[in-house]
């Protein structure tokens, strides 16, 4: 195996060991956060990107690394991510938690990976379609929530920070 | 006043358990680790490798698509643009993926909350237990799910963890959509309280 696959696989495994460990894999818990009643993955999700943010901008602006900021294409944002959040609820599990609920034996985990799969193939089916329509609609670029408030980024990390803080703080209150 | 209770109680509350009641890490814990390891492979990605990839999932699942169409149609595949502009082969992410499923298994194994399980709980309160309906109900999900995937342009791990940890205005967007309609769709499937 070449080096990019060894990193890859070395960090998937730790990624799903924190991830079993926060008990985020599992329908319950998705499913759970959805119906408000248990906030596991909120909490676990939140803590990551407070950690994460802080060394990604930092790296950013220290010259180490570049930010790729995915594109702010409205039409398709709007429909595919509403269209996403459907299809999470009746599923009850994401992309990448799909693969570890198999891996700590949740099997039913297998159809859904078969259904992703298949998602993905109608899409690449239909890809011009969308390119002509919600792909071409209003797209603002791949912009950062720092230029569109027009503050530096440091001032929308700060905002995080406290939004999340809070979060956490009401989920720990009603207990979920 | 109520502000210096509130944090005594969230103080007292989950922040400071090591451990849940499930056997599982303190979830702001576990959380603060994968932020850590988001930062590491970032740093680990743009020196071993040249190239700065940040963790993601969704992009996998139109490879995985693309490597089984190919083996019954080759040229189907390469004629395909969608396939063409992301590359139909076994690379980082997806051995990332891959990652995931063992990870989890050995951490399963180890605490022993590995479970073999047909039917969830909260599936089977709504839907009863028939394992075939509930595969039905994960594979109609999982197309719907990757659909709107794609055409966000990620996933709750590339846009929820990594576009949100780079401050990007599509991820908050978009993690605030996905939450929003999963919110709306659960209620009306599930329904309210129990």
């Amino acid at each position: 195996m070449s080096i990019d696959l060894i990193l890859g696989l070395a960090t998937g495994i730790v990624f799903g060991f924190l991830l079993q460990k926060g008990r985020v894999l599992r329908f319950e818990k998705q499913v759970g956060a959805l119906l408000l009643r248990d906030m596991t993955i909120l909490k676990v999700m939140f803590s990551a990107i407070l950690v994460g943010m802080v060394g990604i901008l930092l790296l950013s602006d220290a010259g180490v690394i570049k930010l790729s900021h995915k594109p702010m294409n409205v039409g398709a944002l709007l429909i595919g991510a509403v269209l996403f959040g459907i299809g999470w609820a009746v599923m009850g599990f994401c992309p990448g938690t799909s693969v570890g609920a198999l891996g700590e034996g949740r099997w039913h985990a297998v159809f859904a990976i078969a259904g992703m799969i298949v998602g993905a193939a109608i899409y690449a089916e239909l890809y011009p379609f969308f390119k002509a329509t919600v792909l071409s609609w209003k797209n603002y670029g791949k912009i950062g929530i720092a230029d569109a408030l027009n503050i530096s980024h440091w001032g929308v990390a700060l905002l995080v920070w406290a939004g999340f803080i809070s979060l956490f703080i009401l989920f720990e209150k009603k207990k979920v | 006043m109520a502000m210096q209770s509130a944090c005594l109680n969230y103080l007292r509350g989950g922040f400071m358990k090591l451990k849940t009641v499930d056997g599982g890490w303190n979830p702001y814990l576990a959380g603060a680790l994968i932020g850590l390891l988001s930062i590491v492979s970032v740093l680990a990605t743009t020196s071993l490798l040249g190239k700065t990839s940040y963790l993601g999932a969704s992009t996998t699942f139109v490879r995985a698509a693309g490597l089984l169409e190919r083996s019954v149609a080759v040229n189907h595949v390469i004629d395909n643009e969608y396939f063409t502009k992301e590359k139909v082969r076994i690379d980082w992410q997806f051995m990332l993926v891959a990652g995931i499923f063992i990870g989890a298994l050995i951490s399963s194994k180890t605490d022993r909350s590995f479970k073999a399980e047909a039917v969830p709980p909260v599936w089977n309160e709504r839907f009863g237990a028939s394992a075939g309906k509930r595969a039905a109900g994960a594979f109609l999900g999982g197309i719907v799910a990757m659909m709107g995937a794609r055409m966000a342009d990620g996933c709750p791990s590339g846009h929820g963890l990594s576009g949100m940890m780079q401050l990007s205005m599509s991820s908050l967007v978009a993690l605030i959509l996905f939450f929003g309609s999963g919110m709306v769709a659960a209620r009306l499937i599930y329904g309210r309280r129990r």
